[in-house]
């Protein structure tokens, strides 16, 4: 189904958990801000296993109430200023993860199964900061203990993406991180830079980077629809606008005025 | 060799890069995380000098990225035992290599709160060589022990833990862990700077050989190689630090 951004991110109720992928496989900034625009609150963000400035944007937007993920990261711009300034105010329930763990888990829900073990996290401070995560001995080979981290199954993935068509389908090429997201998620909403008539399974050079529209909600094409984050190789970073971001960020009354402007902006989507 | 070439001038991050660049030598496959350009030049610097053995995936490149099965791709690699080398960090390390990625003071509520544990917890169980980097070698970062442990330097009997803690490359020098014995000890002094200098900024005891060696100098050749093939290789995943070179 192909619709507008605003239509696109009304399928976000408060409280959804929203699995949201890392700079790299592609961020829909073109959705954060329509959902920001909407208000929603109480969000359940996982990070998919990172996040950088939309998941920043959204808590210091005051729509999350919960982020799960291995980090929040502004790159070379330090730890997500917001982030951190809502861990110290205490209104922010933190699930700090490690990135392997939060892939894993994507995965147990992909595939319906309650839980799924992972090598690693013995020992570390992270294990206590998680009693949802459990520890066994390995029941084929016993004095072998092993984590095992309860599936991730969000209520909704959100991301951008390349290309989709009009039967639904949508191009992510390698960034397989998005089609496992889909997979586990019960909804999958997606914004890209172009809808076009073609059929993208018909191309079986394009079709092993399809996601089919099996799982495909909704999309809405939102041209430049990661700015400024960096989309692939078809846009940079805009290093301009994450220096007045941080700049912003690093408190409240700039921060206020930072967030109307973004919201107030129309149009291609730049921070 | 002539003089003038003996004596090629070249810069701190340059020491750092062809430093890391001569551990990772025999190595089969090395990954790079995020937000690593010295680390990333530097497998990238191997590869060149290896002439094609060596594999080498950069995170954030596409170019020098060669995985296909999205993010779980590094890990899935190596909890097999794939990856020979991987680098990690830490706004805190201490005596025992236990590393902090999350932050200072009480968790949640830190009062330094740092990105987070990203690959660490999991990472640091599996990878044979995992080379600590952390260009700031202050009482700071080297600390009697972590606040918050992402991942710990060494792990109970019975553990499955393959990998571990190798080396810490600093703007100082290079320290070696012992993993039995759970310490440092000082394995070269970068040029220009002094053993004392180390122990001075290192909030933990470190073992000192009598004889403590300055990081060999960079080959002509090898900054060459550096100053083109790898600083344009760089620079597709790291320009502002491409620059710099």
């Amino acid at each position: 189904m192909i619709v507008d951004v605003d239509s696109l991110v009304s399928g976000i109720a408060d409280g959804t958990k929203l699995a949201i992928p890392q700079d790299a496989a592609g961020v829909s900034m073109a959705a954060t801000r329509a959902l920001v625009r909407r208000g929603v609150r109480d969000l359940h963000l996982v990070c998919v296993p990172i996040g950088g400035l939309q998941a920043d944007l959204l808590i210091g937007a005051g729509c999350a109430r919960t982020i799960e993920t291995s980090a929040v990261t502004l790159g070379e711009f330090g730890t997500g200023p917001r982030f951190a300034a809502a861990l110290k105010a205490g209104t922010l329930q933190i699930l700090d993860a490690t990135c392997p763990a939060i892939h894993a888990a994507l995965q147990a829900g992909q595939k319906g199964i309650p839980f799924i073990p992972l090598r690693g996290l013995l020992g570390t401070d992270l294990l206590t900061a998680r009693p949802d995560w459990k520890v066994i001995d390995n029941p084929f080979a016993p004095g072998d203990a092993i984590v095992l981290l309860p599936a991730i199954v969000p209520d909704v993935a959100l991301f951008h993406a390349p290309l989709a068509d009009r039967h639904g389908n949508v191009f992510i090429g390698r960034q397989r991180e998005l089609l496992t997201m889909a997979h586990a998620a019960r909804r999958t909403l997606v914004t890209v830079e172009e809808v076009v008539a073609r059929d993208l399974m018909a191309d079986p050079d394009l079709a092993p980077g399809v996601i089919p529209a099996t799982y495909v909600t909704a999309i809405a094409a939102a041209p430049f629809g990661a700015m400024p984050v960096k989309f692939r190789d078809d846009y940079s970073q805009d290093d301009n606008a994450f220096l007045a971001y941080v700049a912003a960020a690093a408190n409240d009354a700039a921060w206020s005025v930072w967030l109307a402007a973004w919201l107030e902006e129309a149009g291609a989507v730049s921070a | 060799m002539n003089a003038a070439v003996e004596h090629v001038a070249f810069s701190a991050t340059e020491l750092l890069v062809v430093a890391i660049a001569r551990l990772l030598a025999d190595c089969r496959h090395v990954i790079v995380g995020a937000s690593s350009p010295i680390p990333g030049a530097a497998a990238l610097l191997a590869r060149a000098c290896a002439g094609g053995v060596l594999h080498v995936d950069v995170l954030g490149s596409q170019r020098h990225n060669h995985f296909t099965n999205g993010g779980v791709e590094t890990f899935d690699l190596a909890a097999q035992g794939r990856v020979d080398a991987f680098f990690l960090g830490g706004g805190q390390i201490d005596a025992e290599a236990n590393i902090n990625l999350v932050g200072t003071g009480d968790y949640p509520a830190s009062a330094v709160r740092w990105p987070g544990c990203f690959g660490s917890s999991h990472l640091y169980f599996l990878v044979p060589r995992v080379i600590l980097f952390r260009e700031e070698h202050t009482r700071r970062v080297l600390v009697p022990r972590v606040d918050f442990i992402s991942a710990p330097g060494t792990s109970a009997p019975g553990v499955y833990r393959p990998g571990g803690p190798w080396k810490l490359v600093t703007g100082l020098g290079i320290l070696a862990f012992d993993r039995q014995r759970k310490r440092f000890a000082l394995e070269s002094v970068h040029p220009g700077h002094s053993v004392e200098e180390v122990l001075d900024n290192t909030g933990f005891a470190v073992e000192v050989p009598p004889h403590v060696p300055h990081t060999p100098s960079p080959a002509p050749s090898v900054l060459a190689l550096l100053r083109e093939r790898v600083r344009a290789e760089i620079a597709e995943t790291y320009p502002r630090f491409a620059a710099t070179l």
